[in-house]
């Protein structure tokens, strides 16, 4: 029990990072990018490779399994996704926003997933992939309840960055625009602000908080082309929960998506651990489509 | 007969199958603006469920009733209505992404079922032994296959002249008057939800119905047939064809289909054995390209009649 | 007053290139001068400030200001050429509070400067400073619009485009707004303002335009077409119901 209670915050809080920046260009941006779990993936894999290029060794930092290089080649690997997203925003969403229907950009976002996957495996191969061969010692927090390092790490970083994220949304003038062209994108421009700018800036957040993630996951559980893919329900229950647009919302509801996921073990075989999150979907939809929390627009059209 | 025409009977039947789920699709997204990010879901819910309806009795299986194959078809059909309102009614009165975003969630989930659930859908393994329609009543394979092709061929007709049909009575202009202008429809008394949902409903089944001749050609379901790679291709096949366009669903099934196919030859033969799953990522990076520059640069389709029917086709 | 404030001419517009809704048409402010719009429902009111403000693209025709040329201008750069614009909908942030609205109405000035204006507007809309942290949504229909004018003047501009600043309020509120915007134009600033309350808009605006079907109808001080019976037969011809 204690430990299904341990591991599902971990990957609830793994969801929860992901589930942040996916609320963020959600609520913001107004779409739903499926793309967004491939950021994740993407992340992972640039930092990987550039531990790999760099091939700088130091020594992990106390109980961690990491060192020095790998959160370096973190911040690398949270520029270079930036620079996707950024790229990708260019070439595909922004000719397509002009759409009667704004599903195309949507559909778009869909096919760029299969490409940015495809070309993943494509450099780094189809096999696992790890940061370190290091092996950590489970700290034994207390009888029955073991917990490595690094997932304490993953736990505190993520209400770090949640904590940041909120007083950046709040309190300063981009956070400011951000919140406003998630409700009315026109009124922004007639304030006198270039959303351009500020469409620019949360693809820069959005993605580095996902690089950030795939980082994380990678590092608690294996990389594969896959992760993002498979963490993309998760990530879309969880932000649903909270309601679009909501990081707290993101936070609670990947909690919520990750505990859900890790006691159903001990109901439903663990084979069926991936619909999950859908169930959940499903529920929050047929329930309250708005989410816990309520969005930054509500769930009805 | 010579294997080349043998192999074109094969790689028809194939086609034409998918192309019945092209139009279903058509009927989503063309006509009526719906994203399914999940068809080889529903594809694999009418599979399977013609598979365990028609399939023989074996002991340690739940399923094999070995009925009739258009019972087992039309119960695959049910079954893929039945997956379709639990998403429609659930998302289609909210945001759009929502529908997309849950299709994409029920054909994960239908892709754990069928790996998992071993007494109902065989697992990994999946059904083999599925009765071929028909099948005794022909001398050769040969011969067998040229009267599935028939087979495939008539029902794509009918769902092609069919949808035509649907789509000039009321009940298409209605569709019509809805994607042009939603507010003015609801204020006429319609109800548009209620209108989408029954174009989700009915392209899904027909993704069902093209299940379940799958199963009936090739005898046996394996989850290795519905792999999410599958929801991309059918995707391309519309895009490339031209959304809004029924003709261009059937041409851009066959088109694609063919680039598949003769990708995967020319990898084959071409790649030395080390480099074979790069290969395979190469070709779905054709189909990734495919929807994505078609989209961008053609977004009336490669292949379809310039005429514009989507709204999408601004 | 020899060249004017804002120069529309002869321009075409839509939400569509295929579908113009504007059909070549012309306006002219003069500085710290008011000047209403006025025509039946759908005729292009709201559609011609927003093409003055670059929401809707103009197809033909020019918009200049201050003798500079300004059509299709990028929206954001409305407060640079000395513009404020109210919509006619949806124009306070409902989800943000009274502050962070008036906030972002001066995020092209400094800091320090921002907020020297904005507790100017506080003093000048006690209603905003009383509700300064609550969301926008809270707000009467008269707040909002006091809300959403008072983040327009933030900006200081040289033209105020109003569109149908008197909708939904009482016969009280309006006459409340119009006295506001008189002494507006007191102080040097020129207004263009859409309206519906025809009576009350012709009683005090210096010119009129009236528009009909997307295209100039009659144009000419307030107070001669005050009694033009022209006026009327275009509101009820064109199918108008309005007052
Ligand atoms: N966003 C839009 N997209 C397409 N057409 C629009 C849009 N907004 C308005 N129209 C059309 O443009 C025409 C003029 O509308 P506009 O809003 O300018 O009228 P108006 O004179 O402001 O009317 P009202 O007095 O009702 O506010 C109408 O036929 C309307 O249907
Ligand atoms: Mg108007």
């Amino acid at each position: 029990m204690l430990q299904a209670l341990a591991d599902g915050i971990l990957t609830g809080s793994i969801i929860a990072l992901g589930a942040i920046g996916l609320t963020l260009t959600m609520g913001i941006l107004r779409f739903a990018n499926f793309a967004h779990a491939e950021l994740i993936t993407w992340g992972a894999y640039m930092a990987l490779g550039v531990l790999a290029i760099t091939g700088v060794f130091a020594g992990p930092i106390g109980p961690f399994s990491f060192g020095l290089p790998l959160i370096l080649a973190t911040l690398v690997a949270a520029v270079l996704t930036a620079a996707l997203a950024l790229v990708v925003d260019y070439l595909v969403f922004r000719p397509l926003r002009s759409h009667t229907n704004h599903m195309t950009v949507v559909f778009s976002s869909f096919g760029v997933s299969l490409l940015v996957r495809m070309v993943i495996l494509l450099i780094f191969g189809g096999s696992a992939e790890y940061y370190s061969d290091e092996l950590q010692i489970a700290v034994r927090l207390m009888p029955g309840l073991r917990v490595m390092p690094d997932h304490l790490f993953t736990l505190g970083l993520t209400l770090v960055i949640v904590i940041a994220l909120h007083f950046f949304l709040q309190r300063t003038r981009l956070g400011l625009s951000m919140r406003a062209l998630a409700e009315n994108p026109d009124l922004v421009r007639i304030n006198g602000i270039d959303t351009r700018t500020v469409v620019r800036w949360t693809w820069i957040i959005g993605a580095a908080l996902a690089a950030v993630a795939g980082v994380l996951y990678g590092m608690t559980v294996q990389l594969r082309p896959e992760i993002g893919f498979q963490l993309l329900l998760p990530l879309f229950a969880a932000a649903i929960l909270g309601g679009v647009g909501n990081v707290f919302g993101a936070v609670v509801g990947g909690l919520i998506v990750g505990l859900a996921e890790s006691f159903s073990v001990l109901f439903i075989p663990a084979g069926y651990k991936m619909a999950v999150p859908f169930i959940i979907l499903l529920a929050v939809l047929y329930v309250r489509p708005s989410g816990l929390f309520g969005g930054m627009r509500g769930g009805a059209k | 007969m010579s294997g080349y025409i043998a192999y074109l009977v094969f790689f028809l039947i194939v086609a034409l199958t998918y192309s019945i789920v092209v139009m279903g699709l058509n009927l989503q997204w063309g006509f009526t603006g719906l994203f399914n990010a999940g068809v080889v879901g529903f594809f694999a819910i009418g599979a399977y469920g013609t598979a365990v309806l028609t399939g023989p009795d074996r002991a340690e299986l739940i399923g094999g009733f070995g009925l009739p194959f258009p019972v087992g078809v039309i119960g695959g059909m049910i079954l893929s209505t039945l997956a379709a309102l639990v998403v429609g009614l659930a998302t289609l009165r909210l945001r759009e992404e929502y529908l997309a975003i849950s299709t994409f969630g029920i054909a994960i989930s239908i892709q754990l079922v069928a790996l998992n659930f071993d007494t109902l859908t065989g697992g990994a393994q999946g059904l083999t032994g599925i009765p071929r329609p028909l099948f005794a009543t022909f001398g050769s394979p040969g011969a067998y296959n040229l009267f599935y092709l028939g087979l495939v061929a008539t029902v794509a007709a009918v769902v092609y002249f069919g949808l035509q049909a649907a789509l000039h009575s009321p009940w298409g202009r209605l569709l019509k008057a809805i994607r042009e202008d939603e507010t003015a429809a609801a204020s006429l008394g319609k109800n548009p939800a209620m209108v989408r949902l029954q174009a989700f409903v009915l392209g899904s089944t027909l993704m069902g119905l093209a299940g379940g001749l799958y199963v009936g050609f090739i005898g046996y379901v394996s989850p290795m047939d519905f792999l999410p790679i599958l929801t991309f291709q059918i995707w391309a096949m519309l895009i490339v064809g031209g959304s809004g366009n029924n003709r261009g669903a059937i041409v851009g099934a066959v088109g694609v289909w063919a680039l598949w196919t003769m990708s995967g030859f020319a990898i084959s033969r071409l790649l030395p054995v080390e480099y074979q799953s790069q290969g395979g990522a190469i070709q779905v990076i054709i189909i990734g390209l495919l929807i994505v520059l078609t989209l961008l640069f053609r977004p009336r389709g490669l292949i379809g009649e310039a005429q514009s029917v989507s709204r999408h086709v601004s | 007053m020899t060249t004017a404030l804002l120069q529309v001419s002869d321009i075409t517009a839509g939400y569509r290139p295929d579908l113009p809704i504007l059909h070549g048409v012309s306006v002219s402010v003069s500085e710290a001068e008011m000047v209403t719009i006025i025509g039946p429902n759908g005729a292009g009111k709201s559609t011609l400030v927003k093409a003055i403000a670059g929401l809707v693209p103009i197809s033909s025709g020019t918009v200049s200001v201050a003798g500079s040329n300004v059509t299709n201008l990028l929206t954001h750069k409305l407060a640079t050429a000395s513009i404020a614009y109210v919509p006619q909908t949806a124009n306070v942030f409902t989800t943000l509070t009274i502050d962070e609205n008036l906030k972002l109405g001066a995020s092209t000035l400094s800091k320090a400067e921002g907020a020297r204006r904005i507790a100017m507007a506080y003093d000048n809309f006690p209603v905003l400073q009383k509700y300064r942290s609550h969301k926008a949504k809270v707000l009467s229909g008269g707040q909002r619009q006091t809300l959403a004018v008072a983040r327009a003047l933030l900006t200081e501009p040289r033209l105020l485009m109003l569109d149908e600043p008197s909708a939904g309020l009482s016969p009280l509120m309006v006459s409340e707004v119009f006295e506001r915007l008189k002494s507006l134009v007191s102080t040097g600033v020129a207004i263009l303002m859409v309206e519906q309350n025809v009576k009350a808009a012709l009683a005090i605006s210096d010119r009129t335009y009236v528009l009909a079907e997307g295209r100039n109808r009659i144009d000419g001080p307030s107070s001669e077409l005050a009694g033009d019976s022209q006026v009327a037969t275009i509101y009820l011809g064109a199918g108008g119901r309005k007052r």
